[in-house]
């Protein structure tokens, strides 16, 4: 029955944009994060998603959505020079995550809105299925 | 029997429609920032009308609204499983660069709406049932 697949494939975009959250958890509370060296700093991560392929592999179903793989941004990371930091390399540089924060707060935004879109979907689909059994009573 | 599926009318194969397009919608929703995504829906009125028993007797008037509906609902149409293949591609009104066409607001729009047209096939269901419970008991 349809109304079942709805909450599969609705509770597959949750899930997605919570991973998608806590990328940006995760590249926010890096953002301030040095190192010694380029290699070591901390990279941006984006989830990359992709539409579920059904089973049965019939076009009439409703697909969900899977993170299919979480790349790492290969920008370069900010380079300072900071001879008195602790952890600055012989020349004197420390490296910084190129974390742009403002784009983390829009992708945190668009994440967390479209979540709710989820939670609407299985809320109105759930009324619908319980009206429909309390059909004629 | 055929008589009691009159009495129902139309509204058992809408509400199949209507479940449909309500996982279709869903699934657009949750594809919504999926690269390459294309968004789908049924076109209502085609899958509709598969699924609306054929008229035995066409001179039969049992279901009214089925030549109000459009032309090319004759009874000619048997192939059974037509609703499973009217799926089609929304065109969206702003492209996105990473070829999704998925818009949010649109497909929330309708998603509402489908589940309100649902809600109400309910409620004329709901009604007929009370009708023929009354009719029974006959107090």
């Amino acid at each position: 029955m349809s109304l079942f697949n709805i909450f599969g494939v609705a509770g597959s975009g949750m899930a997605a944009q919570t991973i998608r959250l806590n990328t940006t958890a995760s590249n926010l509370a890096n953002a301030e994060t040095v190192s010694g060296s380029a290699e070591t700093t901390y990279r941006t991560k984006q989830p990359v998603f992709e539409a579920m392929m059904n089973d049965m592999l019939s076009q009439d179903q409703g697909q969900g959505v899977q993170v299919s793989q979480i790349v790492e941004s290969d920008a370069a990371p900010v380079q300072r020079y900071e001879p008195a930091h602790p952890l600055a390399n012989p020349e004197g540089y420390i490296y910084q995550a190129n974390v742009n924060t403002v784009e983390e707060m829009a992708n945190m935004m668009s994440a967390s809105r479209h979540y709710q879109t989820n939670v609407e979907v299985v809320n109105t689909s759930k009324q619908m299925l319980l009206n429909t059994l309390r059909l004629g009573q | 029997m055929d008589l009691l599926n009159n009495y129902f009318g139309i509204h058992a194969q809408s509400m199949q429609a209507r479940e449909q397009r309500a996982e279709l919608i869903a699934s657009n929703l949750s594809n919504v920032d999926t690269p390459g995504y294309k968004a789908r829906d049924i076109n209502f009125e085609q899958v509709f009308a598969a699924q609306l028993p054929k008229p035995v007797d066409s001179s039969s008037s049992s279901l009214p609204s089925l030549n109000r509906l459009s032309p090319a609902l004759s009874p000619s149409n048997s192939q059974p499983d037509a609703s499973l293949t009217n799926i089609q591609y929304r065109v969206p009104l702003q492209p996105a660069l990473d070829g999704n066409t998925v818009e949010a607001h649109v497909e929330q729009g309708e998603f509402m709406k489908n589940s309100i047209r649902y809600q109400t096939s309910l409620e004329f269901l709901n009604g007929r049932i009370n009708g023929l419970i009354n009719a029974l008991r006959g107090e």
